[in-house]
């Protein structure tokens, strides 16, 4: 007899082994096309979630073929409409002969071999950030990333009173109250037993005396002993921060046109996606800066245009106060500063790199510079940053085209080897 | 009667639930049974989700497979089809397996549910049960579980040899799998008692037939000499199963890359009669539904507006586009299997005179009868050179065209006409023989002497030649699993070698 069997419940993940199969069967096909993507500015759209394509080739399972374009053929088709025997069409010109087309669901010539792969955000990020990691990080998540949080764990006897759990304490009280009383229980009935058999009125007051004192004392069970007093116990259980905050830096004056500005945008958010997979929350601080420094909403930082001169070390101090303003030990702070180059005098160079080093670097996780210009020209400012920076928790780099982003990128932060970052 | 007004109510209420569906096999099991006399497995009936369905295509229908990179491309192929409204899902999916496991669309309304129960599950079923390249070549009781131990060996052999080193020698099977295929039977192996009795028989036999004269005969030029190269030749007959001639005699391969040979071997060898009878096996299904659906109306289980539902679907499943049309994409399969059993019925019952000249033997006989015959004992090939009848080509209009590499125009080979319809049977038989679509490659030779080269044969038919690229690719393939150089000749029909590929 049938049997019929509703599987809509059962899993449908029977593919998922096999799709990770082939995944990395085309993963270097993936990975090659992530500088096109990111300069075809689809980066976006995975920010926003969603998905990504991937165009794959080459892809086709080889076997013995016959070639279509060789040979004698027939091949029989329905619906003849105008032919006699005999007759002779012409056959189409280019396209490969036609020779395949009639051969319907069995043409071994229907091409597959090029056709897109759609990854999930996760799993894009994964092949985007494959082999990158903030530098530091697990030192630094071992240090200072660390904050505690209070959790629950059992009782205690000792506490402070706003602690005290009244339910436990009561079931203690309850508990010793029983027993105590029942000790008297006893030794009263036992008494009021031997009054009855007693009939020498002397004998019989002194053991009614008796049993008004032991009723008394029965009586004076207290309610509440200390003994009975049970506190809430908490502990301090370290917990990782979660959040960071990216403090967005740029130089607007009149020098930074279109193209720096891109450039830097995407700067800004490759680093953003970044940090968004290794924190639950990240906050972003824009700074920009002419000759005065302000912090703008992320409207204003990408568009509008100002003119003028450039100071820079100002939107630096402006990062100092806001991050000792709102951010405390528990935020993760990285930031980001993207220039030309322009300063507007030595001195000015000079300040931002003893800002950088004595009041920025000991409080933040990592800070980059990226410099948009052509690499011929050393500017002001990264001559003074080259000074200083050191790669671990300071990198300074060079952009000039947008395909030279993403390799810029992978060399901020390539994985370092594990001895560097186990310790 | 009463019976019938609450099947009603249920069929045609277009939600469907449990009750329905074991109602609608029970009818329509019944109906097989009794009208259709109909010989079918158990069937088990699987309710699936779109995405459960997207997983079975990826397995090409099996309930389980062994992993490998390439069901998860073609996944990801019909999904992105799928998602992107390019490509339907077919109402159901059935397995040739003993019972017959059939997965039903979740979406399908009740009148597809009962199409797609009578078309699956009395159609498809009754032909794996009953036809003959199924049963000669398929096993459906241990289908099941023999991917169970697949998927398990190869589990096992992906943790202790690697996954890389196991993908390679499955890409490698794969790109052999068409040539992993036993065509005929081959002699089993006779104990040594038997080959004594042989023996002993045939000594009996010669010294019965003795003859002096026999021995002044000069000796044949057909045998090798003794002690010549030829008579050490290897293999003595060419061997057209290349996996079945890698998996036993490859020189230096590990036991358990042999063992994942046969797995291939077995599910390609599983996979062969549906190959091979696709018309016929499409085309039977619909005739069954399309019987069992009228006959359900006839004895009052469906009204008219299921009916409509159900004719409606019938006839896109029968939709044949003509050679002009943009929707053409070769022939329906569905199409002409179910008129050429529709024509078988016709011949029996209303013969024309056209009908006693072309099929004597149907004439007058019972058409459930010859149905029955037909289905059992054909493939698509000899199924079509067999019953396809003027009159179905007439209706479908098919003519063939000539496409010959050395002409600049296609010729008209033949139409439907008193001329041509022998040559379009013959020449739609020979578009479904496999032997059109894959190429003839044989093992010929080992050099058993030298350097263990594998020498393998293409014999040239109709001038077509092999495609170099891929040609080349899968030597490789067979390079690597033989483990010492390969080398393909391609040979015509005069035996005249006209183009060599060689891996070293």
């Amino acid at each position: 007899m049938s049997h019929i069997v509703d599987r809509r419940k059962n899993d449908k993940g029977k593919s998922t082994g096999n799709r990770q199969k082939f995944l990395k069967r085309v993963e270097s096909q993936i990975k090659k096309a992530i500088p096109d993507i990111l300069s075809q500015e689809s980066i976006k759209d995975s920010k926003t979630g969603g998905s990504v394509k991937v165009p794959v080739r080459g892809l086709d399972e080889p076997a013995f073929r016959h070639d279509p374009k060789t040979g004698k053929k027939q091949i029989v088709k329905p619906g003849n409409d105008r032919y006699n025997e005999g007759d002779r069409v012409p056959k189409p010109k280019a396209g490969g002969g036609g020779g395949g087309r009639g051969k319907g669901s069995n043409s071994p010539e229907t091409s597959e071999d090029e056709f897109t792969v759609v990854l999930s955000r996760e799993e894009f990020l994964q092949y985007f950030f494959d082999d990158l990691a903030l530098p530091k990080m697990v030192k630094k998540l071992m240090d200072s990333t660390e904050t505690f949080e209070m959790k629950r764990a059992g009782y205690t006897r000792d506490s402070v009173p706003s602690r005290l759990n009244v339910k436990t304490s009561f079931q203690q009280s309850l508990g010793r109250r029983l027993a105590l009383k029942g000790v008297f229980d006893k030794k009263l009935q036992l008494l009021e037993e031997q009054l009855a058999l007693i009939t020498d009125p002397e004998e019989r007051v002194g053991l009614e005396l008796e049993i008004e004192k032991v009723k008394r004392q029965a009586n004076t069970i207290p309610f509440f002993e200390d003994i009975d007093l049970r506190y809430n116990n908490f502990e301090r259980v370290p917990v990782p921060v979660t959040s960071a905050v990216m403090f967005c830096i740029m130089d607007v004056s009149a020098s930074m046109g279109y193209h720096e500005k891109d450039i830097a945008k995407r700067f800004f958010t490759l680093l953003y996606i970044f940090l968004t997979r290794l924190y639950k929350n990240v906050e972003l601080v824009f700074i920009r800066h002419h000759t005065e420094a302000k912090e703008v909403t992320e409207e204003e930082f990408f568009n509008s245009r100002e003119s003028g001169g450039t100071v820079v070390a100002p939107s630096l101090k402006l990062m100092d106060k806001i991050m000792r303003e709102r951010y405390d030990e528990n935020w993760n702070i990285y930031c980001c500063q993207a220039s030309d180059g322009d300063v507007w005098s030595k001195e000015d160079a000079k300040e931002c790199k003893n800002l950088v080093l004595e009041t920025i670097l000991p409080a933040i996780q990592y800070m980059a510079y990226i410099e948009i210009n052509n690499k011929n020209r050393e500017s002001d400012l990264w001559q003074a940053y080259n000074r200083i920076s050191n790669d671990e928790d300071f990198s300074i780099r060079h952009i000039n085209e947008v395909y030279e982003i993403w390799p810029v990128f992978q060399g901020l932060f390539r994985k370092r080897n594990d001895s560097d970052s186990g310790r | 009667m009463k019976d019938i007004d609450k099947y009603r109510a249920m069929f045609t209420n277009p939600n469907w639930d449990y009750d329905t569906l074991e109602a609608a096999d029970q009818v329509i099991g019944r109906i097989g049974r009794e009208y259709l006399k109909l010989k079918t497995y158990p069937n088990q009936i699987e309710i699936v989700t779109s995405e459960q369905m997207l997983d079975a295509y990826a397995l090409t229908g099996l309930p389980t497979s062994y992993p490998h990179w390439k069901f998860g491309k073609d996944f990801v192929l019909n999904q992105n089809n799928y998602t992107k409204g390019r490509m339907g899902l077919s109402y159901e999916l059935v397995i040739n397996s003993n019972p017959c496991i059939s997965y039903n669309m979740e979406n399908n309304s009740t009148c597809m549910m009962l199409l797609v129960i009578a078309h699956a599950c009395q159609g498809h079923n009754a032909f794996f049960a009953n036809n003959y390249m199924f049963l000669d070549w398929t096993s459906a009781d241990s289908i099941v579980d023999y991917m169970v131990f697949a998927r398990d060996y190869i589990l096992k052999c992906e943790e202790e040899f690697g996954e890389e080193e196991v993908e390679k020698v499955l890409d490698a099977c794969h790109a052999l799998m068409n040539h992993g295929v036993d065509k005929y039977k081959k002699p089993s192996k006779i104990s040594a008692m038997q080959e004594n009795e042989r023996l002993k028989r045939l000594t009996a036999i010669k010294r019965e037939n003795y003859n002096e004269l026999w021995r002044t005969l000069p000796p044949s030029a057909d045998l090798p000499e003794p002690g010549s190269k030829e008579e050490h030749r290897f293999p003595k007959e060419p061997e057209e199963n290349i996996l079945y001639f890698i998996e036993k005699y490859a020189p230096a391969l590990p036991v358990w890359k042999r063992e994942i040979i046969r797995i291939v071997r077995k599910v390609a060898q599983y996979f062969y009669p549906q190959g091979a009878t696709k018309v016929m096996n499409e085309g039977f299904a619909t005739f069954t539904h399309y019987h069992i659906m009228n006959k359900m109306f006839e004895e009052g289980y469906v009204n008219d507006g299921f009916m409509l539902e159900f004719i409606k679907s019938h006839s896109g499943v029968l939709y044949q586009p003509e050679y002009n049309s943009k929707y053409y994409s070769g022939l329906n399969p569905y199409t002409l299997g179910f008129n050429i059993f529709m024509d078988i019925k016709r011949i029996c019952q209303e013969p024309t005179a056209e009908d006693r000249e072309w099929f004597p033997n149907l004439v007058g006989k019972d058409w459930l009868e010859q149905v029955h015959y037909v289905m059992e004992n054909f493939r698509d090939d000899s199924f079509i050179l067999q019953y396809l009848s003027p009159k179905v080509i007439r209706d479908m209009r098919l003519f063939t065209i000539v496409d010959n590499e050395l002409e600049t125009t296609y010729e008209i080979g033949a139409i439907h006409n008193e001329r041509g319809y022998r040559k379009v049977r013959e020449q739609l038989s020979n578009q479904y023989d496999r032997s059109s679509y894959i190429p003839n490659i044989q093992a010929t030779k080992v050099d058993l002497y030298k350097t263990s080269k594998l020498y393998l044969t293409h014999t040239i038919q109709s001038d077509r030649r092999l495609e170099a690229e891929t040609a080349r690719a899968t030597l490789k393939h067979i390079r690597y699993l033989w483990g010492f150089p390969v080398e393909l000749h391609s040979k015509n029909k005069l035996g005249i070698n006209e183009s060599t590929f060689e891996i070293k």
